[in-house]
């Protein structure tokens, strides 16, 4: 369980991280902390695994990039194996395994351009020697989720 | 909009995580051989185009609690998709709603919507709300549960350049 302190940061940090000399004392300003506490607090949330990044997310598809969700259909027996191929590529950004008869594996290719996804793909074909299922975005209605950590009447900003 | 050298350089620079430490603009800038105060102007900027779409943590959704990770696949009408998405995008515990390429017959499926919460039911509950929103829209349904992690770490720029000349 995470202290009542760690979840507020979690969910104070969601966005909105200032643009200046020293944010960490910022951010510590703003919920009545040392620049020290906030810094270390994101350290072990970093370290203990509760957090898997902190910085900036880019969306590079306003620079040509492209990210295409896809999918495998990987034989139990080889689920492990298949699952270091495709992780070993750097452009995997996010791999899942999830409950379905046949598409079992679920991961976003992420490129500079559409070319680079295409040879991502076209390669972990040829190292698996399975279909990579591509799901391209036709449309985007949503793409991010706040999660509901703590109460409505706990501290929050609007990031 | 095209990425310079310097964009690609500050990119990889920061593709992984901001240095915690208590300048980490300053720390970023001198990676780069440049002034923090470039770093940030950049970012600034990145934010205002939506290259940078925000500057925060990234939460392992288990850890936090919320083990029930649904992605739920809807086969929805042509014709009603986009008003209908548009609705079930602004639902509770919705993210990453995406209108995507259907693969029949392996596939029909061309709505998906994640789906967050602390259990199943919950999960479940929530999907219930988008069946009812999308009504005879919906020809079919499917939610595929995730049960492992199994990478997750981002964009990963390649190939990146030395932007100090």
């Amino acid at each position: 369980m995470l202290r009542p302190d760690q979840l507020l940061l979690v969910d104070y940090l969601h966005g909105g991280f200032p643009v200046v000399d020293r944010p960490f004392a910022a951010v510590g300003a703003a919920l009545g902390w040392s620049e020290d506490h906030v810094i270390e607090c994101l350290r072990q949330l970093l370290a203990s695994g509760v957090l898997t990044r902190f910085g900036p997310l880019f969306q590079i598809e306003r620079a040509g990039g492209q990210f295409m969700l896809a999918a495998l259909a990987v034989p139990e027996e080889r689920f492990d194996e298949v699952t270091a191929l495709v992780n070993a590529l750097p452009e995997v950004a996010h791999n899942y395994r999830r409950d379905h008869p046949s598409l079992n594996m679920w991961f976003v290719l992420a490129g500079e351009s559409a070319a680079a996804v295409a040879d991502a793909a076209r390669r972990i074909e040829q190292a698996t020697g399975l279909t990579v299922f591509q799901f391209p975005k036709e449309h985007e209605y949503r793409v991010e989720l706040r999660l509901p950590l703590i109460p409505p009447e706990g501290a929050r900003h609007g990031a | 909009m095209a990425l310079d050298a310097f964009d690609r350089a500050l990119i990889a620079a920061v593709q992984g995580g901001l240095p915690l430490v208590a300048r980490p603009y300053e720390a970023v800038g001198a990676m780069l051989g440049v002034s923090g105060e470039q770093v940030r102007e950049r970012l600034a900027s990145m934010l205002d185009e939506g290259l940078v779409r925000r500057i925060g943590a990234v939460p392992n959704h288990y850890r936090l609690g919320f083990t029930a990770n649904g992605m739920s696949v809807w086969d929805v009408d042509d014709h009603q998709v986009d008003a209908l998405a548009a609705q079930i995008a602004q639902l509770n515990g919705v993210s990453h709603c995406y209108r995507r390429t259907r693969h029949l017959p392996d596939w029909p499926y061309n709505l998906f919507a994640m789906l967050h919460g602390r259990t199943r039911d919950e999960v479940e509950r929530q999907a219930d709300v988008v069946a009812a929103l999308l009504g005879p829209a919906c020809r079919a349904r499917d939610i595929l549960y995730s049960t492992a992690i199994l990478k997750k770490t981002g964009l990963r720029l390649k190939g990146t350049h030395d932007v100090q000349d």
